[in-house]
């Protein structure tokens, strides 16, 4: 509290804001702090003044109703400040108070209109629309001059959406649809705009202008939306979003009750379209737009059918193809829609024969079913038609077929069609015998399928209001148990009933026409795949109860005739001028008539009236599905208020998907990356293990490395890098000879002899080196196998990380070769013996050092009884053999013929390891020659170099990050200037020379680490600049770090 | 309000978090995870901006991002956050972390994981916004920064002088003497601070 007073203003920000912290823990803390907080508002720094913007906005945002007394404060901080960061907050936070005080609204309007004219941020421009929206919205109507900010609002979103960054154009189309909400028609000026923004690159920006679209279509632009949906279809290549579109299309199509579609028969082709999309998953949702539109537009029903027995025709198309995507759902719709509106059909044999063909068979049970229940229902239209015709030849025939067909249904695996396909088996037989017999049987048998389905609102049965005396279950359950005994019984009086309703049209519906609505919104339900919730049995699910008359209901007066059918089949026209033409002069009467209608209709049309007021035009078909049937008098319920929200929650869904499928396809990429990645990386591994492999111990391992070397040449180059990065004893031979030709070509020719010497002298003497190598070999084999087991534990455990390997693998593929490097440098050189050496770190022992002294003959005289001896220092000493003084030497185990050269090695014990030193060192030796032998000596020094003492140590990132994580660690840099050299080279320098390992690289940026013999880590940065190169170390030990990079800086500036 | 910041690489490896809401470690990596499938399948080319309750249980969350070179820094911010504010955001914070570390690269967050929190924490606290101005931020940052050297003198002095008492090469001296003579005195220098 009393740091919010501090004079220092960067203190009493941080205060400022920490108080947001303190009220969210201790709540009770507002009361008394707000105050002070309060103050803060007007604090004379503008950086503090933000901050308490901030935290008032944060618990503004929460409940804005305590916050109101605060708005003139508000208000004058908004127009004097200049800080746009601060202004957008409170910009925001008055969009959250607006709704609670619209007064407050008012107000804002103009400074906010004044402040979109003048800022040039477009942030702040973006906030202000958005907060002038709101203002609006909250305003409701009423203003007389807010659709001048409205436009201004449109008019500035318009700019967003034009501009070509794609952030301004996706919040502009955000921004546009909540405008869409209140002020559609402002908006729908914009549609060019919007149609445009489908085009995009951005499937955000495409889905956000679909949002849009939806709320923009009316009667007369739904085809042309439509259509540019189309094929926008055809041309969307990924298939979320081409389900998209797809359920896009259809909601905008269905949307209030296909309130915009004007033409059915269109509305049926798009579908069947849709249908011939690849890969959809939204079969089932085309199916139910099918069954739904078939049901409840009669007049199209004639047009559906056949375009229902074309697609039944081409089924093996939908089928085949795509048979596990959904699609073939639609074949579900269409056998239905064939079946149920058989009366329709032109060729119902062919149909027919087209549903029993046995590739139905593959599909899905569900969809079986159904087709085996229509296949009795055409059969039953067949049936009449035949005998109408009194063609019981034909008949018969049509029979014959059946039964011979049904079987291959009768043994389907899902059990539903089966029990179908078994139960009208046995009565097609019946009907066979009937037939044989000559008794006409064709009344009878449609009689089964007799009647008509009606649609019914889904809410339609909550909304009747409860007649007196009456029991609903008993309601209910009635006619259930009706429609199951009756199943045998003829209802021919049904059938005949039909077409009296449509002829006549009794002003008043009866009973009978209720229920058997009710039956068929049951039947609907059951139906549609989104609707299952009961399972009726199969056996009544397509008969319509025959004894409807027996359930009480109320005597209900429904005064008007839901439906004109069959009247307006002239218009069935496909083409749009045509029909526009048409609808133009239909309109007039029809308007009359609607007005008739509608004095009749009443209150009970209260879904469709926003319909009529909307627009003028009427569609072309008189569509029933206008309302939904609700039952008459029905009670406008709370929940017709959701009806509005309906988009919404269609939209939310709609947001969703793509999200839910966008889960799967990159988890796939990404595994595929991994996996394809995956055996380089072991083999690298392999290479790594192998290459701590202590190298020129004995002839064994010599091969192995040779061997290893094959393949590493197969692997190319990728490998040479990793190689470079072990330490050199896994490529001695290869690599010297650039550097150290005249070591290396006698080197090469001499590995094999060499190989036997050592064997011999392994053989003869007691070696002391030896020993300890001996030592080493098992230890490390040891090693080896729990490194192995760490690196692929490691690797189960955490397969992301060997993604993480990637960088580094990828900038070591496509780079250059490297330049042959050696870690070799001189020691000492006289007529007799050249001298080179390197040294090289252990980790199986403690602070040693093994020399590794190459002794190369330069004379022709023949050495021997060499020996090498060093003047210990208290840091460092040479490890003698057991007994030996410090003073004695140590015998070279060989001997060396004239222009031979091979290689000792010496252990070292190191002390402290952070410094640098020298030891001083004389090797002597008798060379011997035709004259005689002569005891020489060569004088050296020894240079231990603190990067000697750091040994190459594969680090995983992920351990690395731990490690600089831990903090315990010192930090100092050097920088290079004037590097030519390739980042990738110079990588390879530091490795080879400095004993690092790339843990990752990226780009010209690489981590390295190492580790010294005694344990302390060491973990570099390197960048390459231009023609710089900076090198960030931090390691356990500040001196360690410094004396190696020093010696770095040396490295690289040879470069 | 800020709910979480996530810089993660192309390959989805995180390189820093800061979580301004408590989540469990599974929950941070699992939203980690899920970030990156959302934003990496996108376009270099489209907008900045994602919805979805991706944060466990907010659906006004909004992700922004932004992608340099090998990078994604990902805000994760509510409702009361202005969108294109929080992407002048992301370009000043990143901006700062190149002033601070000289031609930033992705492994910077990964050596430098000890100031990376710190110059965040000079911009958002507690998922709110502190400063956006870049100036302000690296006077802070490099204030703090001689600060800290000038503690690390003092505390690095006598550690120094250890080691370089140790790797004298004097036989002469009897060692244990020495180093005992000087550890004893080093827990008593940082009082001198």
């Amino acid at each position: 509290m009393t740091l919010m007073s501090h004079t220092k203003p960067y203190i009493r920000k941080k205060a400022v804001l920490i108080m947001y912290k303190v009220f969210l823990k201790y709540p009770e803390s507002l009361r008394p702090a707000f105050p002070r907080l309060k103050e803060k508002l007007e604090d004379p720094d503008p950086g503090v003044q933000s901050a308490a913007v901030n935290v008032i906005c944060e618990l503004a945002r929460r409940n804005p109703k305590n916050y109101l007394s605060l708005a003139p404060l508000f208000f004058k901080l908004m127009t004097s400040s200049t800080n746009n960061w601060v202004l957008i907050k409170i910009i925001k936070l008055f969009g959250a108070l607006t709704p609670l005080e619209p007064r407050l609204g008012k107000k804002l309007i103009e400074p906010l209109t004044n402040l979109i004219h003048s800022t040039s941020a477009m942030s702040l421009l973006y906030e202000c629309v958005n907060t002038v929206i709101a203002v609006l919205i909250s305003l409701s109507s009423g203003m007389p001059n807010h659709s001048a900010s409205i436009q201004l609002c449109v008019q500035k979103l318009r700019i967003l959406i034009e501009d070509s960054d794609q952030n301004l154009k996706y919040l502009g189309l955000l921004a546009m649809s909540k405008i869409l909400r209140t002020h559609p028609k402002s908006v729908q000026a914009h549609k060019d705009l919007v149609l445009q923004c489908l085009d995009d690159k951005d499937e955000s920006i495409r889905l956000r202008a679909l949002d849009l679209l939806y709320g923009m279509v009316s009667k007369k632009n739904l085809m042309e939306i439509v259509k540019k949906l189309m094929t926008h279809v055809d041309k969307a290549e990924g298939t979320t979003y081409r389900d998209e579109l797809l359920t896009k299309i259809i909601d905008i199509c269905s949307q209030s009750n296909y309130q915009h579609i004007t033409n059915f028969e269109w509305y049926i082709s798009i579908l069947v379209e849709l249908t011939r999309l690849e890969g959809t998953r939204h079969g089932h949702l085309i199916a139910a737009q099918m069954l739904d539109v078939a049901i409840r537009v009669k007049a199209i029903r004639r047009f559906a059918v056949s375009q229902m027995s074309a697609l039944l025709d081409s089924a093996h198309l939908v089928a085949s193809s795509t048979q596990r995507s959904g699609i073939c759902e639609v074949l579900y719709a269409a056998a239905w829609i064939c079946g149920e509106f058989s009366e329709h059909l032109q060729e119902p044999q062919q149909t027919l024969e087209a549903m029993l063909r046995p590739k139905v068979t593959t599909l899905p049970g569900h969809i079986q079913a159904v087709y085996v229940q229509n296949v009795v229902k055409l059969y039953a239209a067949i049936l009449q038609q035949k005998e109408r015709a009194a063609d019981t030849q034909a008949a018969q025939e049509v029979t014959q077929l059946l039964v011979e067909q049904l079987p291959q249904f009768v043994q389907s695996a899902d059990l539903e069609a089966q029990e179908r396909a078994s139960c009208i088996l046995q009565l097609v037989k019946h009907v066979q015998k009937l037939q044989a017999r000559d008794v006409p049987v064709a009344e009878e048998v449609s009689a089964l399928f007799a009647g008509e389905l009606n649609p019914v609102a889904p809410k339609a049965q909550k909304k009747v209001p409860v007649p007196e005396g009456l029991d609903l279950d008993a309601w209910i359950n009635e006619p259930l148990s009706d429609s199951e005994s009756e199943d045998e019984k003829p209802k021919a009086i049904f059938h005949d009933e039909e077409p009296r309703h449509a002829k006549q049209r009794p002003p008043e519906a009866d009973e009978q026409e209720l229920a058997r609505r009710r039956e068929a919104r049951k039947q609907e339900q059951a139906n549609n795949p989104f609707y299952i919730k009961s399972s009726p049995s199969p056996q009544k699910r397509y008969q319509d109860a025959p004894g409807v008359d027996h359930i009480p209901v109320v005597q209900i007066d429904l005064s008007v005739p839901l439906k004109v059918p069959g009247m307006p089949m002239s218009d069935q026209y496909v083409k749009l001028e045509e029909e526009r033409r048409h609808r133009q002069r239909l309109e007039k009467d029809k308007r009359k008539r609607k007005k008739r209608e509608r004095e009749r209709r009443g209150a009970r049309r209260h879904s469709s009236l926003h319909t009529e007021s909307d627009e003028d035009i009427t569609p072309a078909q008189r569509v029933d599905i206008v309302t939904e049937e609700m039952p008459e008098n029905a009670l406008p319920s709370d929940e017709d208020d959701k009806d509005p929200n309906d988009p919404y929650r269609a939209l939310d869904i709609d947001l969703d998907k793509p999200l839910a499928d966008s889960e799967k396809l990159p988890v796939q990429k990404h595994r595929d990356a991994e996996t394809s990645k995956s055996p380089e990386r072991q083999d690298i591994a392999v290479v790594e293990k192998k290459s701590k492999k202590p190298k020129r111990k004995e002839k064994k391992h010599k091969e192995k490395e040779r061997e290893k070397k094959k393949k590493e040449a197969e692997k190319g180059v990728d490998l040479d890098f990793w190689l470079s990065t072990t330490p050199p004893a896994a490529t001695p031979a290869p690599e010297e000879p650039g550097v150290n030709a005249a070591v290396a070509s006698p080197k090469e020719e001499q590995e094999e002899p060499r190989g036997e010497e050592q064997d011999a002298a392994e053989d003869g003497e007691q070696d002391l080196e030896k020993k300890p190598s001996k030592h080493k070999k098992k230890k490390h084999k040891k090693d080896k196998e729990e490194r192995s087991k760490d690196q692929k534990k490691s690797k189960k455990r955490a397969p992301p990380r060997e993604g993480e390997a990637e960088p580094v693998e990828n900038g070591a593929l496509d780079e250059e070769p490297l330049p042959p490097m050696s870690s070799y440098s001189l020691l000492a050189e006289n007529s007799y013996i050249k001298m080179t050496y390197d040294v090289q770190g252990s980790l199986q022992k403690d602070s040693q050092v093994t020399v590794s002294v190459v002794l190369e003959n330069q004379s022709s005289s023949f050495l021997k009884n060499m020996e090498l001896n060093v003047l210990d220092s208290l840091n460092a000493r040479l490890a003698r053999p057991e007994g030996s003084s410090v003073h004695d030497g140590v015998p070279v185990p060989f001997q060396l013929p004239p222009g031979i050269s091979n290689e000792a090695q010496f252990v070292f014990t190191i002390q402290s390891i952070v410094t640098a030193q020298k030891l001083k060192g004389t090797l002597s030796f008798i060379a011997k020659n035709d004259e005689g032998s002569t005891h020489e000596k060569l004088d050296f020094k020894l240079h231990f170099t603190c990067t000697s003492y750091l040994v190459t140590t594969p680090c995983y990132s992920d351990a690395f990050a731990k490690l600089l994580e831990s903090g315990d660690l010192s930090m100092s840099s050097v920088k290079v200037d004037g590097i030519s050299m390739s980042f990738q080279n110079l990588l390879a320098k530091i490795c080879f020379h400095h004993h690092f390992s790339v843990v990752e690289r990226v780009d010209s940026c690489a981590s390295m680490y190492s580790r010294s013999i005694q344990g302390h880590h060491v973990c570099l940065l390197v960048k390459k600049g231009e023609k710089s190169v900076s090198v960030d170390g931090k390691c356990s030990d500040s001196t360690l770090l410094s004396n190696v990079l020093e010696e770095m800086k040396e490295t690289l500036a040879k470069c | 309000m800020i709910k979480a910041i996530l810089i993660f690489n192309n390959h989805g490896k995180p390189r820093f978090s800061k979580f301004y809401q408590p989540y469990s470690e599974d929950t941070q990596w699992q939203i980690i995870r899920e970030t990156f499938h959302l934003v990496s399948k996108r376009d270099e080319n489209v907008c900045n901006f994602l919805e979805g309750g991706l944060l466990i249980g907010e659906s006004d969350n909004k992700l922004i991002y932004r992608h340099y070179a090998t990078l994604y820094f990902v805000f994760c911010v509510d409702s009361s956050e202005s969108e294109l504010g929080i992407l002048d955001l992301i370009q000043v914070f990143v901006k700062t972390l190149d002033k601070c570390f000289e031609n930033i690269c992705e492994l910077d967050l990964i050596f430098h994981v000890d100031k990376v929190p710190n110059i965040l924490a000079e911009m958002v606290m507690g998922g709110m916004v502190l400063e956006t101005n870049m100036n302000e931020i690296v006077t802070q940052i490099d204030a703090q920064n001689k600060l800290e050297k000038s503690e690390a003198g003092l505390v690095g002095a006598p550690a120094r002088a250890v080691s370089a008492v140790k790797n004298m090469n004097l036989p002469e001296i009897p060692r244990n003497i020495n180093i005992g003579d000087i550890s004893i005195k080093v827990p008593n220098l940082p009082s001198f601070k």
